[in-house]
């Protein structure tokens, strides 16, 4: 298939608009992803270790073995995304050979470039990057990322890093739709990024892909907590499996997702879902993910 | 004049459906749940997303049994990619509750995944129109009643049943109106 690549980065950055409105979900078992599918997620992340036990675990987090991943891509029917390290772009030469959906390009594991992410226009898979701010945003989609995240802070079921990467986000694109049309490319420069992707900005406010939330969700409160402050769609990763209920606390955060300004709603989801996710607090953590990769 | 569409909510690519609406001037609401559902209406728009989330929201949401009333009771219905799963009868692979109220077989994922997802061009009811296919399904046939609108590199991506429109593509995400202009002209 001879696409130019402008071709295939429309195409990826639409496939993330069909993912809008909905809950991705980690999963480190057929049996995890089958369960997601079940209740609702809109795709999988396919991993062995979720976030939280790769906080606990300590040491050097890689890739994902591709037969593990193999092994949910044929359990579901759904995208399944996959990991790999910052700026490692053989292992997402490796996810690209076995047709993965989506790849993220990860600081849950361990960065193996700190100075250049991968080069993502070079390949035909889609990306998503986490990002703090809007210029960390913009800078991934410069390099063909075809959606974003918020980084929050993976593992710890404390959502505060994400709503403050959402906020600033949000406040950041809101700054730039008032500016004048002369003091874009002053913008741009602070930024440190193309002129074309803040005129976007500027013109839609929005980012030109698509912004999911992720880090720390571990509630139906919590999840449409994000999508009232802007997100498209959320991520949740430890906050399900580390919880009582897996099954019961998924379909609910997918049905949050939707009725997310349903207050009535929220309540009758957050009912008898068993045991959150325990968590720890961003004060008492040692390694902030967050940190990798600007 | 004055119509007024629903635009199913759960989950995916709605907001653009919305926005093409918008721009032939054509009032719309989003669905979300059963009480919104109860709003008059001339015609349904179920979009592209993931066909197991949309499911599952329809039943868990108590939505599935009163749309499916009101498209065998005739309401315009125009389903784009989950969208038409949602409403085929039968489906080939992974089984899950949908409205079933057209009369054809759907593949669901035909293409395979993301790397399959492709643009094209082809005929839509006579005029060619761009076309945007992300891990779409394709119509594998179609029973008596159903005319077929697109066909693209020998299968069936666009088809019509009565009040029911269904494309394998999305016309959503590419700047030419010509199937909602067709829509238009089922509920008009």
């Amino acid at each position: 298939m001879n696409m130019d690549n402008q071709d295939r980065q429309t195409l990826n950055r639409n496939l993330a608009q069909m993912l809008k409105g909905g809950v991705i979900m980690d999963v480190t078992t057929p049996e995890q992803a089958k369960i997601a599918e079940e209740a609702g997620a809109c795709a999988v992340m396919a991993l062995e270790h979720i976030p939280a036990d790769i906080r606990a675990a300590g040491g050097v987090s890689r890739m994902s073995d591709p037969k593990m991943i193999k092994s949910i891509q044929q359990a579901v029917s759904i995208p399944v995304m996959a990991k790999c390290r910052i700026g490692h772009f053989v292992e997402a030469q490796i996810l690209q050979a076995i047709e993965i959906d989506y790849i993220d390009e990860s600081e849950v594991l361990s960065p193996a470039d700190d100075v250049y992410h991968i080069d993502k226009t070079k390949f035909d898979v889609p990306f998503v990057c986490g990002a703090r701010d809007l210029g960390e945003a913009l800078r991934r989609i410069a390099e063909g990322a075809t959606m974003i995240r918020t980084k929050g802070e993976p593992g710890t079921g404390d959502v505060i890093q994400a709503v403050r990467h959402m906020r600033l986000m949000q406040s950041e694109i809101r700054r730039i739709v008032s500016l004048g049309e002369d003091e874009i490319f002053e913008k741009a420069k602070e930024l440190q990024v193309p002129l074309d992707l803040v005129k976007y900005v500027h013109e839609n406010g929005k980012l030109p892909v698509v912004n999911f939330a992720a880090g720390g969700i571990a509630t139906p409160a919590d999840a449409a907590l994000m999508m009232q402050l802007g997100a498209e769609g959320v991520f949740v990763g430890s906050g399900i499996f580390k919880s009582g209920n897996p099954q019961k606390r998924a379909a609910a955060i997918v049905q949050a997702v939707t009725n997310f300004r349903d207050a009535k709603k929220l309540a009758e989801l957050s009912e008898d879902l068993g045991e959150a996710m325990v968590g720890i607090n961003e004060q008492e953590i040692k390694v902030l993910m967050a940190e990798r990769g600007k | 004049m004055g119509k007024r569409i629903a635009v199913l909510s759960l989950q995916g690519a709605f907001a653009e459906h919305e926005k093409m609406l918008g721009e032939l001037g054509i009032a719309c609401f989003e669905v979300r749940q059963r009480k919104d559902w109860d709003q008059p209406k001339d015609g349904l728009i179920i979009p592209g997303g993931e066909s197991t989330t949309q499911s599952k929201l329809l039943v868990d949401l108590g939505l599935m049994d009163p749309i499916k009333d009101e498209i065998l009771g005739g309401l315009p219905v125009f389903g784009t990619c989950a969208g038409l799963i949602l409403l085929a009868k039968n489906m080939v692979g992974g089984p899950f509750k949908r409205l079933s109220t057209m009369n054809m077989s759907v593949r669901r994922n035909a293409y395979g995944r993301q790397l399959g997802s492709f643009h094209a061009r082809g005929s839509f009811a006579g005029q060619d129109i761009p076309m945007t296919f992300i891990r779409a399904p394709y119509i594998e046939s179609v029973g008596a009643g159903v005319e077929v609108l697109s066909v693209v590199d020998g299968h069936i991506v666009a088809a019509r049943e009565g009040n029911q429109l269904v494309t394998a593509f999305h016309p959503e995400l590419d700047d030419c109106q010509v199937v909602y202009e067709y829509f238009a002209r089922m509920f008009g």
